[in-house]
């Protein structure tokens, strides 16, 4: 199998042997571009990138052949295995999240189908982390003849395929698109919830809400509490949104609330003055883990040493480049995932995503992961067959969803409202030395 | 007298302009009978209104770089004004028009006119400059823009309309609706749009500046192109020419994005980008500058390039650069244009001659 960096080279070679004179020339406010090309260098080139391009076509099909998750194979198996859809970001800015959710998806799967009472066939699709693309993943996953599917990994393409979805009537159940407008048609008023459209993960909301109740049933780890979030990001601003209202309601003690925006994410020194003069102990952080490590930093360089406690936003802190992981000592996180729970199923899952890609899974494997489980217990509760109609499954898998309570690595006892809403216990994690530990 | 028309249709002055047409309105007809039919897949129809929006606002960006020639790098901060505009106003009519054909038509004018008055503002002092200024100015319009509307909260109740600016201190009565929620953009939009209507979008684009161009004013157009002195000596007013080309081009990027943002449930203002930019510019770089029917062939070749490639996985968008660059390559080679040209001239005479015997 030839890689992608001999394709590179080929490219270039080929590229290269095309110019021999290149002008581009912008006079007289016309775009010109002359190319002399040398014929016999171009056709040596074309021939060298025509042969690359078929030997790494063929390596790629083989080498995912031998899987049983590749999107390619489908052929016969159309009467035997469920086929399960999906889209996510495999290429640009968000690949990361698409990435670990499409390798935990294809761990789940390959385990479901082994285990032998529902067989699935995967077939999941890039869509940049762009809502136009995901539309026509979409139309592409309907072509290929999709019966449910594990929606979108981000937010904006989610909301833009879920009327599709529900337009189609196929079960969906995203791992980690958390913004309200996922589920419901209307999320500003959350009204007209699409009722086949289900979510793996919490809602950006609930996060906030959760994490004012677990401060307050364990007020050891501080009582005057500082909020600095990200004002211009619907992630932390939603999260900030109802953890305010939440600790009002329940009387915590927000003694200081800063807020950053995009273009000012580089110096924390006044909202960390400002919180430290305010005499909090606790630092609320809800939000991503690239300004978080910036704020431990300047934090650690003032001297000022408060509890520090964030959102699943914070999952990556550990792997970000050139990033002290001790200052990340005794940061608490609230995510439904930690990768060193004790129970077997975790541990299982987290040896064979290390074994197999090399790293630790983060809380979006987890829940793509959970997603196939979930959906494969609900199919087998609900006696489905691969040789019905979407609509008939959609309606088991709907009916199994409301009603079925379901165990995994995210969480015990998870249900789901009719709305698509998850409850689940929200679990909180604290970084001791160098790794994940459960807290409580 | 049939024949007479329809050789006229042909001739050196209509021929483009014709097939420019007839191209759009034989594709149309066999999209439809193939939709009819079932014969179209799911993914070539989510591609058939992004497709004429990107047409339509290529064919705008082509009136101004190819015969007005100025460099506009933010199509795609008109085509979010448009788009963004025609969101609102589809969702503030919502409730008072109830026909979706008539509010999308509403919501694409309006589109149309709030793009134009922006490039009408920003082609004011750009346009009494020489150089390539206008490239810079509509740059940072399209950064703007996008930073503008990232930041801008929306929502309409029945006292009306309710904004604030970076954070959201919107609150609405019973009923309302957010139209913008800053990062999030516009989320909830009723999908409205139809492929007839781009169809139709893409001709009357196709009219407004075929009839411009050969037009006094479009010859005025390609006057300042050539020569702006000698324009300026025979009494032209250089900065109203152009004026009226960016116009034209923000205004069709206007309409391309209200029907753009009304094919979605979701649109995040992030979408319209620098890269957005440049891709409309990739689509009439590559059709060829000035080129009415070039444009709308690569634009759909562009469009549906990647996704008919995704069977090959990891390496579509690697093919989809070696593609690009070999059709760069092969449509600016002068062996092969000179070898089109005589083709195109034999084709011609055989058909002169076929008459005239």
């Amino acid at each position: 199998m030839v890689d992608e960096k001999t394709c590179m080279y080929c490219v270039e070679k080929v590229i290269g042997s095309f110019y021999n004179e290149r002008n581009f020339t912008f006079c007289n406010q016309k775009l010109e571009m002359r190319v002399e090309m040398n014929y016999r260098n171009l056709l040596k080139g074309g021939l060298a990138a025509a042969m690359a391009f078929t030997m790494a076509a063929c390596g790629s099909n083989s080498g995912s052949a031998s899987g049983s998750t590749d999107s390619q194979s489908s052929g016969d198996a159309g009467k035997t295995a469920f086929k399960l859809g999906g889209s996510g970001p495999l290429t640009g800015g968000a690949a990361v999240y698409g990435t670990a959710v499409y390798n935990a998806l294809k761990i789940a799967v390959d385990e479901v189908n082994a285990a032998g009472d529902v067989q699935f066939e995967l077939d999941f699709q890039d869509d940049a982390h762009d809502p136009e693309k995901a539309v026509t993943a979409y139309g592409v996953l309907k072509d290929n003849g999709m019966q449910m599917s594990v929606l979108t990994v981000t937010s904006s393409p989610g909301a833009a395929v879920a009327p599709l979805y529900d337009e189609d009537n196929i079960f969906a159940i995203t791992p980690s698109g958390s913004s309200l407008a996922v589920i419901y048609a209307d999320a500003s008023n959350k009204t007209g919830s699409y009722g086949n459209c289900f979510q793996m993960c919490f809602t950006d909301p609930n996060q906030g809400s959760a994490s004012a109740i677990y401060l307050k049933d364990h007020a050891d780890l501080g009582t005057k509490i500082a909020v600095i979030f990200k004002s211009d990001d619907n992630y932390s601003s939603g999260i900030n949104d109802t953890f305010q209202a939440e600790a009002k309601e329940i009387g915590l003690d927000i003694v200081y609330t800063g807020s950053f925006t995009e273009d000012s994410s580089t110096d924390f020194s006044v909202q960390l003055t400002q919180a430290k003069d305010a005499g909090a102990d606790l630092v609320f952080l809800p939000i991503y883990y690239d300004p978080a490590s910036l704020i431990l930093t300047q934090a650690n360089g003032m001297g000022y040493a408060p509890t520090f406690f964030g959102c699943d936003g914070l999952d990556g802190l550990l792997t970000l480049e050139g990033f002290d992981t001790a200052l990340a000592e005794g940061v608490y996180m609230l995510t439904p995932f930690s990768a060193d729970a004790p129970d077997d199923r975790t541990q299982n899952f987290v040896k064979k995503y290390k074994d197999l890609y090399g790293e630790t899974p983060n809380q979006f494997a987890a829940d793509a992961y959970d997603c196939v489980y979930a959906i494969a217990q609900a199919l087998k509760n609900g006696n489905a067959t691969p040789d019905m109609s979407t609509d008939e499954l959609t309606d088991i898998l709907v009916k199994q969803f409301t009603s079925m309570t379901y165990d995994g690595v995210t969480g015990e006892s998870m249900t789901w409202a009719e709305t698509g809403e998850v409850t689940k216990a929200p679990m909180a994690v604290v970084i001791k030395d160098g790794v994940y530990v459960g807290a409580e | 007298m049939m024949k007479n028309f329809i050789s006229k249709l042909f001739d050196q002055k209509l021929r483009s302009r014709t097939i420019s047409y007839l191209l759009v309105i034989i594709a149309f007809i066999i999209l439809q009978i193939m939709s009819s039919t079932g014969g179209l897949s799911s993914l070539l129809k989510s591609l058939l209104v992004p497709v004429c929006c990107y047409t339509v606002a290529a064919i705008g960006l082509n009136l101004n770089v190819g015969f007005s020639g100025e460099l506009n790098l933010g199509q795609a901060g008109f085509m979010s004004v448009g788009a963004f505009t025609g969101i609102c106003v589809s969702g503030v009519l919502a409730s008072s028009i109830t026909n979706p054909l008539l509010r999308l038509i509403i919501a694409i004018v309006a589109g149309a006119l709030i793009a134009a008055a922006m490039g009408y503002i920003i082609g004011i002092p750009v346009l009494k400059l020489q150089g390539d200024y206008l490239a810079i100015v509509t740059l940072a319009f399209g950064q703007i823009i996008k930073s503008l509307i990232t930041n801008m909260y929306l929502g309409f109740d029945e006292n009306g309309l309710h904004m604030s600016f970076v954070e959201n201190k919107v609150s609405l009565g019973a009923g309302g609706k957010m139209l913008l929620q800053g990062p999030m953009g516009a989320t909830g939009t009723q999908r409205i749009a139809t492929f007839t209507i781009g169809v139709i979008l893409i001709l009357c684009a196709l009219t407004i500046v075929y009839n411009l161009i050969y037009s006094k004013s479009g010859r005025a157009i390609m006057g300042c192109r050539d020569n702006r002195i000698a324009a300026e000596s025979i009494g032209i007013n250089v900065a109203n020419t152009k004026m009226l080309a960016f116009i034209i081009s923000a205004s069709l990027a206007g309409a391309a994005g209200a029907l753009y943002g009304l094919n979605y449930s979701t649109l995040v203002p992030n979408k319209f980008d620098f890269n957005t930019s440049i891709l409309i510019l990739v689509f009439v770089v590559l059709g060829g500058l000035g080129n009415m029917t070039g444009t709308i062939i690569s634009t759909t070749i562009l469009m549906l390039l990647p996704e008919l490639l995704r069977s090959l996985q990891d390496y579509r968008m690697l093919i989809y650069a070696v593609v690009l660059i070999v059709i760069m390559l092969v449509t600016n080679n002068a062996f092969l244009q000179t070898k089109a040209a005589k083709l195109r001239e034999s084709l011609i005479k055989g058909k002169k001659g076929a008459k005239q015997s």
